[in-house]
């Protein structure tokens, strides 16, 4: 197994004799990116500040490089990079910007210049470079924000909710810019975040942290197919997400390899496209397997069998396999009509146009990498 | 009207037939007031640092203490130097009462709650996380602070604007603490008092325009430093 980047061990952070954040291990690997999420108030940016060595933990360690991080923190910070929720320019002109962390661990004016230049063009800022950083717009200074903290070629990058102040268009063509830049460099990063969909686009694993403990780390489908407990499950909803592959795509439909069977998906990524297939539960239709085919406009029909029923209240969540995990939520009378039970075979069906799909950037690093 | 008018004259011709008195008394109270302002500002920006980024317990009551500070009476800082520094008094073994050093003291007194006062305030104008996202690009303790003292530099050229006109233009405990003592401890305050005590009010005018001219001179500096346009 690698070893990790960055570690906690028996951490506790404790302000005015309340405990704020308490992690037993988490491990940050080489090359991988790391999706913490959590709802408001669950210790998430305390967790930053700790890796980023911005604070000392009350008890336990952090871990750099597999060593104890011991002495002063500056030679620590000088290895990473942070990139907060809002964009906290310095006074200056982007381009001074860009290249202040560079001026404050002491790089050279060229090799400075060099890297502020790359950064500028990997984030499309290049037209800013001599703007004073107070006329930006919101998204042009996290533009900013996010080329000063890659200029540092950071060992790892932390990012605090990085786009949570920005308008939707906004977000979406900086996470863009974002994956590319951390697939380009390999760079190792740990992003959080409250909003799940983000953790889902950019992350190799997720962490769920609530009220400062981490209740599940593990690959995003297992997480949010196999919630720990019901209250990971009630912040992520419970979703079907699922790793797959775009074999073709004809006219807006997309047929979609998962799990060694397909499913078809109404989406424009071109055929080749690495995906997560998302699907709500209640979307999922479940009927007896030996119930005759009618015509419906559902385009999908799987032979699924039942794993686990679980119980939540006015309502059941099925868990099938059907060569990939699949929930589904349905009434309890539903439930009781049609006997389900483990073991049962069904057939489970949803519309193309029930299907999301979210783009997936090649494999970067990881755990088993 | 004439008074005024030869005091003007008075001024120039004080200034400009090279009187050594007055160029004396002109560099003493600037390095004195300069000096003040300068303990005042090493003093109250460590302070404000403290109470705007480390927020300790009881800020708002020591901020109230400084905020009142600057309402110090002169005198009342005057006399709490005079007898601090009096012979028999704590600091007596230094025997600095009646030298320069004894001003530097007191204005430093007068100005250091109004610097650390407005410097708190300016400092607490900035993003609470700016200090954190500077110590994560990389600052040292001291880097961090430069660069928040340059991101704050329009309040806090108005803190050290206001710190070195409380100083300058100190006259009780100046005298209180200085004696006035002709070519030692002669400032342009108590100089002026002196004169205008001897009914000399030309002389006791023409120092006024000079103190006025001088303070001038120091905040156009000092305000041509605050505005300039952010280096690139």
């Amino acid at each position: 197994m690698t070893r990790p980047k960055l570690g906690l061990r028996g951490v506790r952070v404790e302000r005015s004799g309340r405990t704020i954040l308490a992690v037993e291990e988490l491990d940050v690997f080489p090359g991988e990116v790391l999706a913490v999420v959590g709802p408001n108030g669950a210790g998430k940016s305390t967790l930053v500040s700790l890796l980023a060595m911005l604070e000392r933990p009350s008890a336990g360690e952090v871990l750099f490089d597999g060593e104890a991080v011991r002495g002063g923190l500056l030679a620590y910070r000088r290895r990473m990079a942070v990139v907060f929720q809002e964009a906290l320019l310095l006074d200056t002109t982007v381009e001074s910007n860009v290249g202040s962390g560079l001026a404050l661990r002491g790089v050279p004016r060229a090799e400075r210049e060099r890297r502020v230049r790359r950064s500028l063009g990997r984030f499309g800022i290049e037209s800013l470079a001599r703007r004073s950083a107070h006329t930006l717009s919101g998204g042009e200074a996290q533009r900013t924000s996010l080329a000063r903290a890659l200029a540092l070629e950071p060992e790892v990058l932390l990012l605090d909710e990085p786009f949570a102040s920005l308008d939707e268009p906004t977000r979406r063509t900086l996470i863009d810019d974002l994956d590319r830049a951390l697939s380009e460099t390999g760079t190792t990063a740990v992003l959080v975040s409250h909003d799940r969909s983000e953790a889902l686009r950019l992350g190799d694993r997720v962490a769920v942290l609530i009220d400062g403990r981490l209740r599940q780390v593990g690959q995003p489908s297992e997480v949010f197919a196999a919630p720990a407990d019901e209250e990971v499950a009630a912040f992520l909803g419970v979703e079907t997400i699922v790793p797959g592959l775009v074999r073709s795509l004809d006219e807006g439909l997309a047929v979609v390899e998962v799990g060694g069977g397909h499913v078809e998906a109404a989406s424009t990524l071109p055929a080749g496209s690495e995906v997560l297939v998302c699907l709500r539960p209640e979307d999922v239709v479940v009927g007896p397997a030996a119930a005759p085919t009618a015509a419906t406009s559902a385009r999908n029909r799987l032979s699924a069998v039942v794993r686990r029923v679980v119980n939540t209240g006015p309502q059941v969540r099925v868990e099938l396999d059907a060569g990939f995990p699949l929930v589904a939520l349905i009434t309890k009378q539903s439930l009781e009509e049609l006997g389900l039970a483990e073991g049962s075979p069904v057939v489970a069906s949803f519309k193309a146009t029930a299907v999301h799909l979210i783009p997936r950037h090649a494999q970067r690093g990881g755990p088993s990498a | 009207m004439d008074l005024i008018w030869d005091g003007i004259r008075e001024a120039f011709r004080l200034i400009f037939t090279g009187n050594g008195e007055v160029y004396e008394i002109v560099l003493l109270s600037l390095t004195v007031s300069g000096a003040a302002t300068g303990m005042a500002l090493v003093i109250g920006l460590s302070m404000a640092s403290l109470l705007a980024f480390r927020a300790p317990p009881g800020r708002t009551l020591v901020l109230s203490f400084l905020n009142s500070g600057m309402a110090l009476p002169p005198v009342v800082a005057g006399l709490v130097v005079a007898v601090m520094l009096w012979r028999t008094g704590p600091l007596g073994q230094l025997h600095l009462l009646y030298t320069p050093a004894a001003i530097v003291v007191a204005q430093a007194v007068i100005a250091t709650p109004v610097v650390t006062a407005l410097s708190a305030a300016a400092l607490q104008t900035l993003h609470p996380r700016l200090r954190l996202q500077i110590l994560a690009l990389g600052a040292s303790r001291w880097q961090a602070a430069w660069l928040l003292f340059r991101e704050a530099r329009l309040p806090l050229l108005a803190a050290v604007m206001a710190g070195f006109g409380a100083a300058i233009s100190e006259v009780g405990a100046t005298i209180m603490v200085g004696g006035n003592i002709k070519g030692s401890t002669r400032t342009l305050t108590s100089a002026t008092v002196l004169e205008v005590q001897r009914g000399n009010f030309e002389t006791a005018m023409a120092l006024s325009f000079i103190l006025l001219a001088l303070v001038y001179a120091v905040n156009l500096y000092l305000t041509v430093l605050q505005q300039r346009r952010r280096a690139s």
